[in-house]
């Protein structure tokens, strides 16, 4: 069974969402979704300053075996993203919730960000898609 | 749903992810590709290799059939056991397959065919044998599995299954020879660029041998490890590194064509020495990946000057940690290219293959 953290906001392309202290968003890929990748051997994550748009391809996570597209789930600014990638891409299979988030952003999403899937609703997708 | 291997339920309780390769339900990886990669780099690894189709062809005129149907000339196999790497070819001088044959006997030779060609080759094979009026058994062993035992380890956790004469014989096998141990049949072939053996055996006794091979401490590896092993080996995948409108001077496989003797009327030919007389336009060759990605099949690779070519196969090395790749690309490209990755030009070397044999890597990085 793949690990939903309770207190994360997700997608349906398999990212979480977690809001930080200072209101900030931190964004990576599920557990599900590292486990459906394989061992992740480089990432390509956008620089800080990007301007994203929620549903577009913002970052690429690649297995020994395929390139995937990670999608931003909100409309926003990234601020910072996670240098340790870009040696340590095995940091996502590791501890994709913690050591291997991938972004931070400012958004003023607010629609958006109340769109996105709870922990028991992403639960339900994954049972659906039968993961 | 796609075809099962006799092993494909011990594969799923094993934990292996199982993805379609051929029409086949096969193991890409049991956990973690990288680690089955460097088990068999360091020590023994398995692969369930039973999609790939044993034909046997029998019969009194089958050397001679076999010298008009390959590209390589089984008149080099006079040994009992030989074996020899070929491409079968259309007129065209395109690849139809590439395959092993085994010299068995005068009146038997064995080919090992890839899976998702088969029902291809057997329908080329029999209408050749009817075009020319030969009498041949042309038989698919359904009834066998074959399983590949493969890294520094891998011989003698075979040899240990085996009674004392038949290790014996098998631990005295040359390289790209093989005997018949009792049912099974042991050659010192593989496709990793480590030693060891390929073993077929009656489809019945094969889950017993993978528990025992397990157990001798090989690791179950998937066909994702194969795939990374196969590249860094230099060795080409069929269907992507060469196919039906492919020949073998563009794919790196001019060394398994055998112009000599000038005699031997083999299937291609012609359209081969059209080819070579103008020289092939195009090339394969290993690139290596100066910057930071993965190359991938079919990006666009670009050759400042001179013109472009195609990425056929690519991965990340696990034994480099880099991207490396075959790519066709023009005949007069030097030691360096350009490779189009999601939009951007990234550099990589052109390498002499292969890139790793027998645990060392063989380039500089």
């Amino acid at each position: 069974m793949s690990q939903v953290p309770a207190d994360l906001k997700y997608t349906r392309s398999h990212e979480w969402v977690r809001r930080l202290a200072d209101g900030r968003l931190e964004i990576g890929i599920t557990d599900h979704a590292q486990h459906a990748l394989g061992d992740l051997v480089f990432v390509d994550v956008p620089e800080a300053g990007r301007a994203l748009e929620a549903g577009a391809a913002c970052a690429v996570v690649e297995s020994v075996k395929a390139a995937s597209d990670v999608y931003a789930p909100l409309t926003g600014t990234v601020v910072e993203s996670n240098a340790d990638l870009a040696t340590s891409p095995e940091a996502i299979n590791e501890d994709c919730y913690g050591k291997g988030w991938m972004i931070r952003i400012e958004s003023a999403d607010a629609a958006g960000f109340d769109g996105l899937l709870d922990a028991a609703a992403y639960a339900a997708v994954l049972a659906a898609e039968g993961g | 749903m796609g075809r099962k291997t006799p092993l494909h339920d011990l594969h799923v309780a094993q934990g292996a992810r199982m993805v379609d390769f051929g029409g086949w339900d096969m193991p890409v990886h049991y956990g973690s590709q990288l680690e089955e990669h460097h088990a068999v780099r360091r020590s023994a690894g398995i692969f369930d290799v039973s999609h790939m189709c044993v034909i046997d062809i029998r019969g009194a005129g089958v050397r001679a059939f076999l010298a008009r149907l390959l590209a390589n000339d089984v008149g080099k196999l006079r040994l009992a056991g030989k074996a020899l790497y070929s491409c079968m070819l259309n007129e065209r001088g395109g690849v139809i397959d590439d395959l092993i044959v085994y010299f068995m006997n005068e009146s038997w030779f064995r080919l090992v065919v890839n899976a998702g060609t088969r029902d291809k080759d057997l329908d080329w094979i029999r209408a050749r044998a009817a075009d020319w009026g030969v009498t041949l058994d042309i038989i698919e062993r359904s009834d066998l599995a074959m399983v590949a035992v493969q890294g520094p380890r891998a011989r003698e956790v075979v040899a240990g299954l085996l009674d004392p004469v038949d290790r014996e014989r098998a631990l005295r096998l040359e390289p790209f020879f093989g005997t018949e141990c009792g049912a099974w049949f042991v050659a010192r072939t593989g496709y990793t660029g480590e030693d060891g053996f390929e073993v077929v055996v009656p489809a019945a006794e094969v889950e017993s041998l993978w528990r025992a091979l397990n157990a001798a401490g090989a690791a179950s590896c998937g066909l994702g490890a194969r795939d990374t092993l196969r590249l860094e080996a230099g060795m080409n995948l069929y269907g992507n590194d060469m196919d039906d409108d492919h020949h073998p001077l563009e794919s790196g496989l001019a060394w398994t064509v055998a112009f000599e003797p000038l005699e031997r009327d083999f299937i291609g030919r012609a359209a081969l020495e059209a080819v070579r007389k103008s020289g092939s336009p195009l090339k394969l060759v290993g690139l290596l990946l100066q910057d930071r990605g993965v190359l991938r099949g079919h990006q666009k690779v670009v050759v400042p000057g001179i013109g472009e070519g195609e990425v056929t196969s690519g991965t990340f090395s696990p034994t480099l940690q880099r991207s490396i790749a075959f790519a066709r690309v023009p005949k007069a490209t030097s030691d360096s290219v350009q490779v189009d990755i999601r939009g951007k030009l990234l550099q990589a070397r052109v390498v002499k293959l292969p890139f790793v044999r027998h645990g060392r890597a063989l380039i500089e990085l």
